[in-house]
């Protein structure tokens, strides 16, 4: 197993890149989902629950910037961005929110179990840790069907203290299965800091245990990322077995809408907000002079176009038939 | 008809469908190599191979995860679990994500998994290795569950099972792995859903399921030869769905209820099928339904502590003659539901 290395500037050469304009945009797509989602809460349009990631864009991006279509990817109840990272429609996730029978999960699953099988998207989860053993099966699914395709887990870190994640990554490191462990590690496990209650000091040292070779990255620079998904990505695609990504991020929200932060400082938060990984990206591209200040605006108002288009065709769609209700229960 | 044991039935309904279906494949602790805890899967990694009958580490989540995400993307996995009891280290998987990944996700996916498992009072196994769960898994909708009694039946329903596109929780019987029972030549299978009367009877109905049922047929010969009484036994075979249409049709014809299983008495098999009875056959009713149950302590290692809580024969056939008026009513294990 290698030691955990530590990168956090990314690729030097990255305001060069054709792609970055749209790592841009998928970040600034996701927060203003999410962002939007907030406000219909707020509004009262919303109902339910709702963990929103903004924040931690550049984690999602990064990671699924490096899958293919025909990857899985298994998620959290924090799992929006992964959702829209992956591919998902934006109107469909709106139409979900809203409980519409055009909704991806057709007004069942809600926020929190966000879907999209047929882009490899087998879900979100309402249970911490939970999605991934289920991950570690697609992985398994996959060496038994002997294709190159690979799994993602992504999870929290306060999920590397339950039982399933162990268990987990103990299986595919014993089978040697195609999966990425991504750990978004944003410090809290609602109000709890994880570093208070887990032995370990960092959540790569648990890959340790499974001589699972783990990486630690800024989870604020989406190149650094990308880079280290990719080289991750490369070694378990070539049969090199199950690696760790551990990415240090921070969800600007409390934990869900009802939390209120009392646990942290608003200089703490601000601190992270001055590394905002939306803001950092745009401004290397605006001083490198790859995008000029006013393209940079025109993407902004595109993407809240879409998010707007979007909305008002979620809104526009039938709600959910109660003589349906059973529906979906069985298979036939 | 040739005649075959119990574990064996179970054994060749998993061989004939990984020899149907590549993608059916087996997966637990000790499966491999040993065959099994309970030896079920003997021979069957030297015939399919490490691939397809895949040891696990001892790890309950890990297997229930792992299997259902294969299931979600392609693979029909058989996930053995070794005592039903082990089913509580994985409950979040079965309950929360299996049972209810298809409706939560709108239809997007099918779940082809079984989650084989087997459990037995009787044993001096204690409180940890004895008990019966299929209540509970019932209880959640988006679950099936199975408990065969016979190998005509393990054979053709977990052929059935591995079919599905849903998840079943098919609990096997632990004390009758080694017992005999006809099954036919041809292929077979039996549909999930369906109980079995399997004793016809004019005067009561003993609706049961597992060995329980085998029980019941054994108070039934005796209670003829004994009163005169004429009991039908019907086997539930599926806990869920139940099979309500022929619970309702016997105690229709019959006037009188005795239910009878292995598990508590408490919020048990007995008390759904007794409620909804008492909601549909309310006016057909003669006598108030009995449940015969296990006391509703956990069970205990001492042989004679252990008789004493679980139901057997003699107080299955106590409740029975109960309901005729010529015997007082036996202790613990039986209560009487009052049905007005």
């Amino acid at each position: 197993m290698s030691m955990p290395t530590a990168t956090s500037s990314g690729n030097p050469a990255i305001t060069d890149r054709e792609d970055a304009p749209n790592f841009l945009r998928q970040m600034m797509l996701i927060r203003e989902f999410e962002e939007r989602a907030l406000k219909l809460f707020t509004d009262g349009e919303l109902v339910g629950m709702c963990h929103v990631s903004v924040g931690q864009e550049a984690v999602a991006v990064g990671v699924c910037s490096e899958l293919r279509a025909d990857d899985y990817v298994a998620s959290t109840h924090r799992g929006h961005g992964h959702c829209i990272a992956k591919g998902a429609d934006v109107g469909r996730m709106f139409a979900e929110l809203l409980c519409r029978e055009e909704g991806y999960c057709k007004g069942r699953g809600g926020s929190m179990h966000m879907a999209d099988v047929s882009l490899g998207f087998i879900g979100c989860n309402g249970i911490v840790g939970a999605g991934i053993p289920i991950a570690v099966g697609a992985g398994l699914s996959v060496q038994y069907r002997g294709t190159d395709q690979i799994a993602v887990a992504f999870f929290g870190d306060g999920a590397t203290n339950i039982g399933a994640f162990h268990e987990a990554m103990n299986m595919a490191a014993a089978f040697c299965l195609p999966v990425l462990f991504v750990c978004e590690n944003n410090m809290y496990a609602l109000s709890t800091m994880t570093c208070n209650v887990s032995g370990a000091k960092c959540v790569s040292d648990k890959g340790a245990a499974y001589c699972m070779e783990s990486m630690i990255v800024d989870g604020m620079d989406v190149y650094a990322v990308r880079q280290a998904a990719s080289e991750l990505i490369g070694k378990i695609r070539n049969g090199g077995g199950p690696r760790l990504l551990e990415c240090n991020t921070y969800r600007y929200y409390g934990h869900s809408k009802s939390d209120t932060r009392p646990y942290r400082t608003r200089e703490e938060e601000a601190e992270w907000r001055s590394r905002d990984c939306i803001d950092t990206l745009a401004k290397k591209l605006i001083d490198a002079g790859a995008i000029t200040q006013e393209k940079f605006e025109a993407m902004h108002a595109n993407v809240l176009k879409q998010i707007e288009d979007s909305l008002n065709w979620a809104r526009a769609c039938e709600r959910t038939n109660p003589d349906e209700v059973g529906k979906y229960v069985f298979a036939e | 008809m040739r005649e075959v044991m119990y574990w064996q039935a179970i054994n060749e309904a998993m061989c004939e469908e990984m020899e149907r279906d590549p993608n059916v494949m087996l997966m637990g602790e000790d499966v491999g190599f040993f065959g099994g805890a309970m030896r079920v899967s003997r021979d069957m990694y030297q015939k399919f191979g490490a691939k397809r009958v895949m040891d696990t580490p001892l790890a309950e989540t890990a297997i229930i995860g792992a299997a259902l995400g294969a299931a979600l993307t392609g693979l029909r996995p058989i996930a053995e679990i070794m005592f039903v009891d082990f089913t509580t280290v994985c409950f979040d998987q079965i309950v929360n994500q299996a049972a209810k990944v298809r409706y939560m996700l709108g239809g997007q996916v099918d779940v082809p998994l079984v989650i084989r498992t087997q459990g037995s009072a009787g044993k001096s196994y204690a409180a940890q290795h004895s008990q019966s769960f299929e209540m509970l898994f019932a209880h959640f909708p988006g679950l099936k569950v199975v408990m065969p009694a016979t190998p005509y039946d393990a054979k053709g329903l977990l052929k059935s099972a591995i079919r599905e596109n849903n998840p079943i929780v098919f609990i096997e019987h632990g004390a009758l792995y080694n017992t005999k029972g006809l099954i036919p030549e041809d292929e077979y299978t039996i549909p999930i859903g369906k109980a079995d009367i399997k004793r016809e009877g004019r005067d009561v109905t003993i609706v049961a399921h597992a060995r329980c049922a085998l029980q019941a047929l054994e108070a039934a010969e005796r209670l003829k030869a004994e009163s005169g009484i004429e009991a039908e036994v019907v086997d539930l075979r599926t806990i869920a769905p139940l099979d309500e249409e022929t619970v309702f049709e016997s105690v229709c014809r019959t006037g009188r209820l005795v239910c009878y299983e292995e598990g508590h008495k408490n919020i048990g098999v007995g008390a759904e099928v007794s409620a909804r009875v008492v909601e549909n056959c309310f006016d057909y009713l003669d006598a108030p339904i009995v449940r015969v149950a296990a006391m509703d302590i956990p069970i205990p290692c001492a042989k004679e502590l252990e008789r004493e809580m679980l139901p057997n024969v003699d107080k299955l056939m106590s409740a029975v003659r109960g309901l005729f008026g010529d015997v007082q009513m036996p202790g613990n294990a039986v209560n009487v539901v009052t049905a007005r």
